[in-house]
């Protein structure tokens, strides 16, 4: 019973993370259908400019947090018009390559700007743990702090789409471009905000996991990247609900792999889940059995 | 108000506008009726700034119109409602109507436009909540058209506003289009119902394969054995 609790309690930290990162992937396919394979660099992009926001800024957590997001964003926002942007009427594939492409360029960036080292992520926030349960259970203040974030970004992001006009032409548009268009919806904006968004989660979870395991790196974005995208396929790709649902379970699934099992078989576990739904049920636990639109 | 001068419009190498010409005078209920593939859809889309004409010209209120952005288009007052009516379907009823006022600033004004929507058209005020994708065919094309309105356009343009629709429905969706006209909407009026549209429309033009083949008035049109024989069966 211990090992479930503390092997739940990091999976809902690591889920958080990955569910933050899973957002990104499913609102800019939900909008135009692309896989954005560099969405884990962006999310390293975030994680360094948190750590420089601390060490050379001095700024606190939270405007650190901000910083890194609106860094994040703005990079998001640059990789979507000089290279999915012109690519808006070729076949999916061309982007998809693209999207490879840009991921490796800016890895390879990365480790040519950041050097290959790990550094490591500055303390923002004093790391405390709490015991319980007769001390066989551990909670750090800093998986409290990644689950809090977490919840408190998923009501701002829930709020902008469900609410504002914004995110109300976000929805429109990614159900139907032409119809968005008629309305006077400047398709192009509302794609570029669409990045934005998803990048600045994507700098926050960069920031989480550098607290998270205290170290940073230019690669540190590919493999939670290829999670948080098992986790948007899980849930759903394209359903906002879907990739929160996809991340926390992913991340749940894997510490009780881990805990009960070995770490060696995390990951075959997490892409033989991937292999799973897709044979399974492709459309991912919310989705619904829709033939796609034409 | 609207004129099309010389319009070529191809998609790729089929040549599907060869050179049409059409008028609209502020006021007037114009139709544009023709077949299947005769490039009604291609004319409305655009006059709306979808697809880009290789020559000729839409001019709006003596504006040029070919080379602008269509957010720019509907904000000189030109609003379409598509063919298949696509509406949103995972918005509310109360949320398409508001993306038709997308580029409206005055709160008060688009509450005072909603108002007037919902007066027209009682169904869409009992179903605002409701998702888009839940309405029935009959009230997705008010909703369309509801939706059209809410940028209170000075020219409608409706695409094949009967399709698919009971024939109860399509007397109801044209006596409502005759009403808006009235209110002082000028109206472009796409249709395969040749003999609906006929029946309310000022004037009339007839597309085959890309080419206008006749115009005039309406009424006139409706009596000429050419028409009789091609669109009104007989
Ligand atoms: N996206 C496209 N790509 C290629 N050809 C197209 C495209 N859209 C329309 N066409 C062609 O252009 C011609 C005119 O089509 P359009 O949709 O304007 O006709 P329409 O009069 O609206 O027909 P309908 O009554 O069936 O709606 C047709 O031959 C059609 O096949
Ligand atoms: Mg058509």
């Amino acid at each position: 019973m211990e090992t479930f609790i503390a092997q739940l309690l990091n999976g809902l930290s690591l889920g958080s993370i990955y569910a933050l990162i899973a957002l990104g992937y499913t609102m800019v396919y939900g909008i135009i259908q692309l896989i954005n394979f560099a969405h884990g660099e962006v999310l390293m992009i975030g994680a360094y400019a948190g750590y420089f926001a601390v060490t050379i800024l001095k700024l606190n957590f939270f405007a650190a947090l901000l910083f890194a997001m609106v860094v994040s964003a703005l990079f998001g926002m640059i990789i979507e018009r000089i290279a999915y942007k012109p690519l808006r009427r070729s076949t999916r594939l061309a982007v998809l390559i693209t999207a490879i492409g840009v991921s490796l360029f800016l890895q390879n960036g990365g480790l040519q700007v950041f050097g290959t080292d790990y550094i490591s992520f500055p303390q923002a926030i004093p790391r405390v743990t709490y015991k319980f349960l007769d001390g066989n259970v551990t909670i750090t203040s800093h998986q409290i702090l990644i689950l809090l974030v977490t919840i408190a970004m998923m009501l701002i992001l829930q709020y902008i789409v469900q609410k504002t006009k914004i995110g109300k032409a976000m929805r429109a548009v990614s159900y139907d471009k032409d119809a968005a268009l008629l309305m006077g919806i400047d398709v192009d904006s509302v794609i570029s905000v669409t990045f934005a968004l998803g990048s600045a989660l994507a700098a926050v979870a960069g920031v989480l996991l550098g607290m998270y395991y205290q170290t940073i790196h230019p690669l540190m974005g590919v493999m939670p990247g290829l999670k948080a995208f098992v986790a948007a396929v899980l849930g759903g790709i394209g359903i906002i609900p879907g990739a929160m649902a996809g991340g926390f379970l992913l991340g749940i699934i894997e510490a009780l792999v881990s805990g009960y099992w070995s770490t060696t078989f995390r990951d075959v576990v997490v892409f033989g889940l991937l292999i799973l739904i897709l044979i399974v049920k492709p459309v991912g636990l919310l989705g619904k059995d829709t033939r796609e639109k034409v | 108000m609207l004129k099309i001068e010389n319009l070529d419009v191809y998609y790729g190498a089929i040549h599907a506008l060869k050179g049409i010409s059409l008028e609209l005078n502020e006021g007037e209920i114009v139709t544009l009726i023709g077949a299947n593939g005769a490039g009604k859809t291609t004319t409305l889309q655009t006059i709306s700034g979808l697809i880009r004409p290789k020559n000729g010209s839409i001019t709006f209120q003596g504006q040029e119109l070919t080379q602008r952005p269509a957010q720019e288009i509907v904000k000189m007052g030109i609003s379409q409602v598509p063919e298949g009516r696509r509406v949103f379907a995972n918005l509310t009823v109360l949320e398409n109507l508001e993306m038709g006022a997308y580029l409206r600033k005055d709160k008060e004004g688009i509450k005072a436009t909603l108002e007037k929507v919902y007066a027209r058209f009682p169904r869409l005020r009992e179903r605002k909540k409701q998702l888009a994708g839940t309405l029935s065919g009959g009230e997705q094309q008010m909703l369309a058209m509801g939706r059209a309105l809410m940028s209170q356009p000075t020219l409608l343009l409706l695409d094949e506003p009967s399709m698919g629709l009971a024939p109860i429905l399509v007397q109801e969706i044209f006596s409502i289009i005759q009403e808006i006209n009235k209110a002082g909407t000028t109206i472009l009026l796409v249709e395969q119902n040749a003999h609906m549209a006929l029946s309310i429309a000022h004037r009339a033009y007839i597309l085959e394969t890309g080419r206008i083949v006749a115009s005039g008035d309406a009424k006139e049109l409706a009596e000429s054995e050419q028409v009789k024989k091609a669109y009104l069966g007989g």
